[in-house]
This record gives structure tokens, C-alpha cells and sequence, in this order.
């Protein structure tokens, strides 16, 4: 518990009402959407409302010692915003303003606690989109994502957020608030801070700002879907496609599993003894390229053996395109907890990871579908298990860890989105290796020497 | 045996009774998050307890005994939601968010019993006859505390009163309908006939339409019989018991639930037509959950369930209603009520009637499902976040440019009145029925 001279200080700061200290409050801010990792209560939960709330509280957690965790909508899925260490939880969902809209400059200006799809409904009057859609893109703050590095659906050909961050307001650990970047479509002043602190899950500033960057909204799209007998097929597919010089918006694939698990879900007509699907959309702003490219794309499954299924209608495509959304609720809906994992490979080793994910699952004798990006090489391998059986729950660790083995072994990396958080520190020195992890700890402790800024994740906390 | 006495006989075998029986629901969640972005509670208060997920966490964490019930936060945060089902249509894994926070509601009055005045309110309800006399008592002093605008048929509080109810939402320029003198019920015969009767139903009013809304309840039934319908309207039904349910008084929703089904079943009639989305719910729904363990009124409940239908569906589905003639130049949207949308599934068939009436221009708003923030008596307890969850409503219905909002929910016209007074531009707020009753009426030059 903190002093309470220390609540009435934040209460000064915020006002009452933005500070939230009944058990039931902390309950509330003990847990994000992360499965099997622990749950921790924090001390206070702060909603500050401006930059220089945080700036303050910042200074006053720093007089204090006490751990701060920055907090969005709290939907990652590695833990990132457990107060493992108790402390103040630092919620951004009261700093949900929409600053600025400029769409001479394609930018938009935002507070972090804005959702992205309610930016993106502020920039729809201009034609315009703020492309990264991680699949809560109705829910996820800006900067959450920023912080995470988010990807998603049209990361492909668009790209992740680090992408489309072209500024940032951050508050230090000292205190002190640092901008840098901005409007203008070129700037290489000093170091790219704002690649820094995307995808810096909270550990080593507090971002206050955001300046995104917005593209024209494409005109003209087409949606099909690839039905495969063999996994092979499907991964020669994927490579075929990029090959043949098209990059779709969106290059999706499903496994068996997965296909099997929608469809009793759902109901929606999928071809159950298929091995493979790939979901794909092509988008552009002429019609023409638009068409060549659908093509394209028809042309390099047929040759691989796929059955083709084309979307010639709005709705038609939305059909096509809630297979892909129920993947992950109906996996979900199998049993009480969802381990959904990230691990990413080259495209090229898609099958082969496909196929590795597959033995894993059987040989720990697990519920597992794949599904995920296969245009980037993001894999989703999703376990479904019980968390009342501990012994279930120790082969799924295992499992989770020869998975990531294996995304290694092909080149790949440990998360292709969802961040490394608590969830996948352990992994870590594997893939950066002791240089690495070195670095990673010079770099916090140049920002955050007394590891207050979302303590226990991505560094470990320094043995005493 | 009269229902009301056998009030406490039922085994105790649903989520109402006993909390434990919610808890494999409450595994299902996996705090996706995806409720956030449609609970309305949220929009306004931006606190993860508004959330539901992590209502979900705290009825999780009152099983397991780290909270308790008692504790006032635990209190506030379990009435602090609309029950508007809005986070169940958004959730991947169909989480029954609705038994969750009845059942903790339930599980509350058990533990504590009712707050006084809800007692005093709900075992009033529980004899019709004391409650309809307190309600034509209401009517004739509402003079004294409210005043009222004739032309819409709204009162709002007098001054010094006003001044008293401020921050309560109470002030001077709170509208709400005006309670009327002579109940629907007492307006019309227990059956009106028809000449050669196409069917035989049966309307259950419930308390809105009898006291606040009686000229649409009028107009329901003046529609019924332009199809040629012969309209039931047993005089010993009460209040439907939703308003009861949503506050955890179990007993007295399960006496109300047996009260009428008796009522109901005397008139033997082939269905039972709702103009309320919450009533309509209650007897297609509720009913059969709390009286399943009942072995005489479960049978009766399910029958019942069965034929009940909104009067939307009943006129679009069950029969091909007359197509309206009558001109009525209005410009229209329709608000999708929650009970309506999304638990009787009900949103094209009004849509439907409206469209078949000549001179109706119909203007979709924005979202149009989006709650109104009426919930009941959770615009009494939670007036500001209430509001603020009204003021949005009414901003997308201004949007449209029409003149006229139609609903199918008494409870969201309540709400709309007020919210449309304070952030519209006077539209007015009319049950669909009553502007299909309007075009039938035109056709005959009246
Ligand atoms: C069903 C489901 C589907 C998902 N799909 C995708 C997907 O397709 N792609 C993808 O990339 N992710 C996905 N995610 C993960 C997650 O939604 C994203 O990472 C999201 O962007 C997180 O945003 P948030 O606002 O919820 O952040 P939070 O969960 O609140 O926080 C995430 C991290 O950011 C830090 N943080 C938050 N705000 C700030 C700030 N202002 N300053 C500094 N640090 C901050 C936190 O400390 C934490 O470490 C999915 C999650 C779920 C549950
Ligand atoms: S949407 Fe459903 S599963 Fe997801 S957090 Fe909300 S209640 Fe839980
Ligand atoms: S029922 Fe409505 S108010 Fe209650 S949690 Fe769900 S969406 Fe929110």
C-alpha cells in the first residue's frame, strides 16, 4: 500500500476523480488480455488528463521510488501492463483527444488514449486512413500500439505503426518531456527517436503525443480466397504470389484446424477437409491495376493446386472476410484459456513452420490451429487449454517453448506484433544474444536507471 | 392457489439463485477487450470498471472471496451497467454478460435484501390493484410537483423542486412524460372485438404503455383491429417484472411472471403481442429462465414464449399487414432499443412498417443501435453518465435532418424526450405503431 500522503499528492495533481484506489478499482487494473501469465494488483490506478499531469506524477513517483506501468485499452497479449511490481498504473483513457486533422500534410496529431479506429473515423471525411489495424483496431489506443508496434491485417503492404509514427511527445523518467519529429515528410535530425520508443512497451518513456502519419484511402478492391489440399501448396502460393510482383493489402492463411474450428463455429460454408486457406485482398487506387493483380493472384493458386473462390460483392467479401475474424473467437470458444502466440519467419519458411507448429501440437498432445499473416510470415500457432489442469498447462509450456525454437531455427524472430512484455523475456537472449541483451539494459538504464517505467518487462529486473 | 402465495416454493436452480452457477460463464471471457468499444457505459466513464471484462474479473474475483459483495465499491460497479446487451453482440466467445451481472444483482439481495425504497416500490407492484391506485394518485397530484408543455405531453419539475433535484438530473428542464390520468387499461374494453376476426390475440401492455404511453398503446390496438384482429386485453395482468429483475428481486419477478401468465391463459388466445421491447423480452426469455425449475408455470412459460411477439413481427411475419394508404409527410429514424435489437432479434420489421407508409422519408442514423442510456431506473441512479450516453443519441439523430424519431421501447421514449429536449432540435419521439395507426386513420380522412 502507498502512503496516503502520497494518493492525497496524486489527488492534488488530477483531481479526485481521476484517481482510483478501492479494491475493486485495483481488481480492475490487475489483468490485461493476456493469458497465463500473473495477475497483480497495482496501488493506484492514475487517468491523468494532460502531459504535464503525467509529467508531475512522473516526478512524483520518481521522489517516491514507486513503479509506473503506462497503460492503453490494456489488450496486449504479453503482459505488458501488469503491475507485476505494484505502483501507480498509468491509464491513458482519459487522454482520448483528437488534437489536430491536417490534411494538406496527410498527419493527424493525437493523445494516446485515442481508440484507432476512432482516428480513423475522424479522417474518413478526407479520404484518408491510418492504415496499422491490429485486430482491435476498434478497441487498442494509440498509444498502446505505438508502444507495441503494432501490425495487422493490411500489414503487408502497408506496414506495421512504426511506419506511420512520424512524432512523438515523450515523458522521460526524469521528468523531463521530449519532441522530436514531426509534419515534415523528411526528417534525419539526430537519432530516429521515434523508432526508439515504438515498440518500447513502456520501459523507457511515456508517450504523451502522437503525430501519425495518414495515406489516400484506396479506391478499388478484390477479395478471393485459395483452397489448398496440402500445406506445401498453400506456402508455394504465397511465395508464388509475391513473385508474380503483387503485394496484397492482406495475405491471410488458416489451417486445418483453424478451418474446422470456424466453421462449426460459425457456419459459413468453409471446405472442411481442406488443409489450408489463404485469404487475400488486392487494393489500389486504379481499377485497372486493381484487376491485373486479382489476376495475378487467381493465376498463381490455380497453378498451385488451390480451388479459387472470388468475392465479386460487398458482401460477398465481408462473408469471405468473417472467416478470418472467427478464427481466433472460435479457437477461443474450445476451452477456458487461449495461448495465442506470434512467432514469425521469413515467408519463404511459412510451410515449414506451418508444419512444425502441426508436430508440436501432436506431440504434446495439445488443441492447437495455426493461423495468421502469411504474407509476412506472422503466425499465430493458438493453443486451447484448461487452466485448471496443471499438468495440461506445463506441456503447453513446453510446447510454447519449441515453438519459438523453431521460429529461430528458420531465421524468424519472437514476435512478429504482439511484443515481448513478461510473456516471452525468457526468450530473448536466444534471438539478440548476451551483446544483445546488453544493449537492451545499457539502453534502459540510460533512460530509466531506477527502472521505474514498466518494471519486469522486455529487461529483466537487475538481480541485487 | 393464487400465484402470489406460493411466491418462495421453486427449487433454487438458476444463475438467479446461486452465483456459483454463473462461473463457467465467466470462464469464457478472455479479455479481449472487444466489449470496450460498444459499452456505452464506457464511452462516458473511461474506467475499467465500466468495462465489462473486468466486471467479469470482479465477479471472479467475489467467487473466489477476494472481494465481497458487501463492499460498496463491488455495489456500485454491479449497478453501473445498462444490461443493454450490447457487449454480448461484440463478443467473440458469446459470453452471457447479462446472467453474470443478474446474477451478482440477485446474489446482492439475497446477501442484503433491497434498499427500502426499492422495497416499498416492488412489493407494491406485486399487488396490481394498490399500484394502480398509486399510480392514478400520481397522475392527479403530478400538478403540484411538475409542470407541464401540453403540446408534447411532457412535465418537468416546478421550481422549487427543480432547484432540489439538480444533479440528480431533476432540474427545470428535465422532461418526462406525463403520467396519465385515465390508464390505457381503464380506456378500452377487456376485448375488442372485430367482425369476422382473422385471429384472436392477446396484448400485453405492461406498466408504460398503461401509464405514460396509452395513446400508442390506443394506436396498437387500432392497428390490430385494421387488420382485422380481435384484441385481447385481460385487465388482471401487472408489470412485466423487468424492472424488478434487473434489481435482483427475484421473488417478486417470479410472482409478477406467474400473475400474468394466470392472466394470460384465461384469455386463451393464440399469441401475445408486445409494443415493448423489455415486456416482449420478459416473455420470450425471462419467463422460462426463472420459472424453469417451476413444474406447472415453466410448461406454461415456455407456451407462452412461444407466441409472443412484438407487434412489429407479429404484423410482418405472422400476418401480411395492410398496407397503409394514409399520407403522413414526416421525415423519419428509427432507435434500435436494446431489448428489441438484441434480445428479441427485432430491428428489420420496423424499419419495414415504417417504409410502407406514404409521405415517410426514412433516414438511418449513425449506429443506430447504439444504447440510449435509458436502462430503466439506471437514468435515475447514474444521471450524468446517463446523459452523456443520451447527448450522443441525440446528436446522430439530428445528423439525419429528420423530424421524427421512432422507437419501439417506451423506456427509450422516455429517455429520447428528455435527451432531444436538452441536445435535439425538437424532434418528435413516437412509437412506430402510432405512425402506422396515423396513416390507417388518414385513409379515412380523420
Ligand atoms: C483479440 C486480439 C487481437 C489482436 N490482434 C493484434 C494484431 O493483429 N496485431 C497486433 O499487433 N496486435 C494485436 N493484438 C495485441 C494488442 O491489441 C495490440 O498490441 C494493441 O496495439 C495494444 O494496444 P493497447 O492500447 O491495448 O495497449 P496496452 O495493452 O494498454 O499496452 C501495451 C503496451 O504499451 C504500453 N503503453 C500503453 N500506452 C502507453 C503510452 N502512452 N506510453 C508508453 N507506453 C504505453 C504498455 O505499458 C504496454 O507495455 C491483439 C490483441 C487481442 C486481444
Ligand atoms: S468481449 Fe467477451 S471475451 Fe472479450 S473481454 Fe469482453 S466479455 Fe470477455
Ligand atoms: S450490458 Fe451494456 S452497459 Fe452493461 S456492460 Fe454490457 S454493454 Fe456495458
Amino acid at each position: 500500500m502507498l502512503d496516503r500522503s502520497i494518493i492525497e499528492k496524486l489527488e492534488a495533481l488530477v483531481g479526485k476523480e481521476n484517481v482510483l484506489t478501492s479494491k475493486m478499482d485495483l481488481v480492475a487494473y490487475s489483468y490485461d488480455a493476456t493469458a497465463d501469465v500473473p495477475r497483480q494488483a497495482p496501488d493506484v490506478v492514475v487517468l491523468p488528463t494532460t502531459s504535464e499531469m503525467v509529467q508531475e506524477i512522473v516526478n512524483l513517483a520518481r521522489a517516491n521510488k514507486i513503479a509506473i506501468y503506462p497503460r492503453g485499452s490494456g489488450t496486449n497479449l504479453s503482459g505488458g501492463t501488469i503491475p507485476l511490481k505494484k505502483g501507480i498504473v498509468l491509464s491513458m483513457q482519459r487522454m482520448n483527444k483528437i488534437l489536430d486533422v491536417d490534411a494538406a500534410n496527410l498527419t493527424a496529431v493525437v493523445q494516446p488514449g485515442v481508440v484507432i479506429a476512432a482516428l480513423n473515423s475522424a479522417v474518413a471525411p478526407f479520404g484518408l486512413i491510418y492504415p496499422p489495424d491490429p485486430g482491435t483496431v476498434t478497441t487498442a489506443s494509440m498509444g498502446g500500439s505505438c508502444a507495441e508496434n503494432s501490425g495487422g491485417l493490411r500489414g503487408l503492404k502497408y506496414g506495421v505503426t512504426k511506419n506511420y509514427i512520424m512524432g512523438l511527445e515523450v515523458v522521460l523518467a526524469n521528468g523531463e518531456k521530449v519532441r522530436f519529429g514531426g509534419k515534415t515528410v523528411k526528417n534525419v535530425t539526430a537519432y530516429d527517436f521515434s523508432n526508439l520508443f515504438v515498440g518500447s512497451e513502456g520501459t523507457l518513456g511515456i508517450i504523451t503525443e502522437i503525430t501519425a502519419k495518414l495515406i489516400p484511402a484506396p479506391k478499388y478492391r478484390r477479395s478471393m480466397m485459395g483452397i489448398f489440399k496440402t500445406l506445401q501448396d498453400a506456402g508455394n502460393a504465397v511465395a508464388g504470389i509475391i513473385a508474380a510482383q503483387v503485394i496484397p493489402a492482406t495475405l491471410e492463411i488458416m489451417d486445418q484446424m483453424t478451418i474446422r474450428t470456424v466453421e462449426d463455429f460459425a457456419n459459413i460454408g468453409l471446405p472442411t477437409d481442406a488443409k489450408a486457406l489463404l485469404l487475400i485482398e488486392v487494393d489500389g487506387m486504379s481499377q485497372d491495376v486493381v484487376t491485373a493483380e486479382a489476376e495475378a493472384v487467381m493465376n498463381v493458386v490455380k497453378t498451385n493446386n488451390g480451388d479459387l473462390h472470388t468475392a465479386d460483392t460487398d458482401q460477398e467479401r465481408d462473408q469471405l472476410w468473417t472467416a478470418r475474424r472467427n478464427a481466433l473467437p472460435a479457437l477461443a470458444s474450445l476451452n477456458n484459456t487461449v495461448v495465442l502466440e506470434d512467432a514469425t519467419v521469413p515467408r519463404s519458411r511459412i510451410t515449414d513452420m506451418l508444419v512444425a507448429c502441426e508436430n508440436i501440437g501432436k506431440k504434446y498432445n495439445l488443441t492447437l490451429g495455426t493461423f495468421g499473416h502469411a504474407g509476412d510470415g506472422n503466425l499465430h500457432p493458438t493453443i486451447l487449454c484448461d487452466k485448471y489442469n496443471k499438468e495440461e498447462i506445463s506441456r503447453v509450456h513446453k510446447a510454447v517453448d519449441e515453438i519459438f525454437e523453431a521460429a529461430l531455427g528458420f531465421g524468424g524472430t519472437l514476435s512478429g506484433e504482439h511484443g515481448i512484455g513478461i510473456a516471452k523475456m525468457k526468450y530473448l537472449g536466444n534471438e539478440l544474444g548476451q551483446s544483445g541483451l546488453n544493449l537492451m539494459r545499457s539502453m534502459k538504464e540510460a533512460l530509466d536507471p531506477e527502472y521505474l517505467l514498466n518494471p519486469g518487462k522486455m529487461v529483466p529486473l537487475k538481480e541485487v | 392457489m393464487t400465484a402470489a402465495a406460493n411466491t418462495k416454493t421453486t427449487a433454487t436452480t438458476t444463475y438467479h439463485d446461486d452465483l456459483e452457477i454463473v462461473r463457467q460463464e465467466l470462464d469464457k471471457c478472455m479479455k479481449c477487450g472487444n466489449c470496450m468499444a460498444v459499452c456505452p457505459v464506457y464511452s462516458i466513464d473511461k474506467v475499467e470498471s465500466a468495462v465489462t471484462r473486468s466486471k467479469i474479473a470482479v465477479a471472479d474475483a467475489v467467487l473466489t472471496g477476494e472481494l465481497s459483495l458487501d463492499d460498496p465499491q463491488v455495489y456500485h460497479m454491479v449497478f453501473n451497467c445498462l444490461v443493454c446487451k450490447s457487449c454480448m453482440t461484440n463478443c467473440p466467445t458469446k459470453v452471457n454478460f447479462d446472467r453474470i451481472v443478474l446474477a451478482l444483482r440477485a446474489a446482492l439481495v439475497r446477501k442484503n435484501g433491497l434498499p427500502w425504497l426499492k422495497k416499498m416500490i416492488f412489493s407494491t407492484l406485486k399487488h396490481p390493484k394498490l399500484f394502480d391506485t398509486g399510480m392514478k394518485v400520481g397522475a392527479a397530484m403530478q400538478g403540484l410537483v411538475f409542470r407541464t408543455d401540453k403540446t408534447k405531453k411532457a412535465i418537468s419539475p416546478r421550481s422549487p423542486f427543480a432547484s432540489l433535484g439538480e444533479g440528480f438530473g431533476f432540474d427545470a428542464d428535465r422532461q418526462m412524460p406525463e403520467l396519465t390520468v385515465t390508464p390505457l387499461r381503464d380506456r378500452v374494453p377487456d376485448v375488442i372485438k372485430v367482425d369476422k376476426p382473422a385471429l384472436k390475440v392477446s396484448f400485453f401492455t405492461g406498466d408504460s404503455l398503461n401509464y405514460f404511453y396509452p395513446d400508442a398503446g390506443q394506436d396498437l390496438i387500432e392497428v390490430l383491429t385494421a387488420n382485422n384482429i380481435e384484441v385481447h386485453i385481460p385487465k388482471d395482468q401487472s408489470c412485466c417484472g423487468v424492472p424488478v429483475l434487473v434489481h435482483g428481486d427475484i421473488d417478486t419477478v417470479r410472482t409478477l411472471a406467474r400473475n400474468n401468465i394466470d392472466a394470460f391463459d384465461k384469455t386463451g388466445s393464440d399469441y401475445l403481442i408486445t409494443g415493448c421491447g423489455s415486456c416482449g423480452g420478459a416473455w420470450k426469455h425471462d419467463y422460462v429462465e426463472l420459472l424453469a425449475a417451476d413444474p406447472v408455470y415453466g410448461l406454461k412459460a415456455k407456451h407462452w414464449a412461444e407466441r409472443t411477439y412484438d407487434i412489429s413481427t407479429f404484423l410482418t411475419k405472422v400476418i401480411s399487414f395492410r398496407k397503409p394508404m394514409g399520407e403522413v409527410r414526416s421525415v423519419v429514424t428509427y432507435h434500435d432499443s436494446c431489448h428489441l435489437k438484441k434480445s428479441m432479434k427485432v430491428f428489420a420489421e420496423p424499419r419495414e412498417i415504417l417504409k410502407s407508409i406514404p409521405g415517410v422519408t426514412f433516414k438511418e442514423m449513425s449506429a443506430p443501435d447504439t444504447c440510449c442510456g435509458s436502462g430503466g431506473s439506471y437514468v435515475v441512479s447514474h444521471y450524468e453518465t446517463a446523459s452523456g450516453i443520451g447527448k450522443r443519441k441525440a446528436e446522430d439523430i439530428n445528423k439525419t435532418g429528420a423530424d421524427t424519431v421512432s422507437v419501439g421501447c417506451p423506456a427509450c421514449m422516455m429517455q429520447l424526450l428528455d435527451n432531444i429536449n436538452r441536445f435535439g432540435n425538437a424532434q418528435k419521439t413516437r412509437h412506430y405503431i402510432s405512425l402506422l395507426a396515423e396513416s390507417y386513420r388518414k385513409e379515412k380522412g380523420k
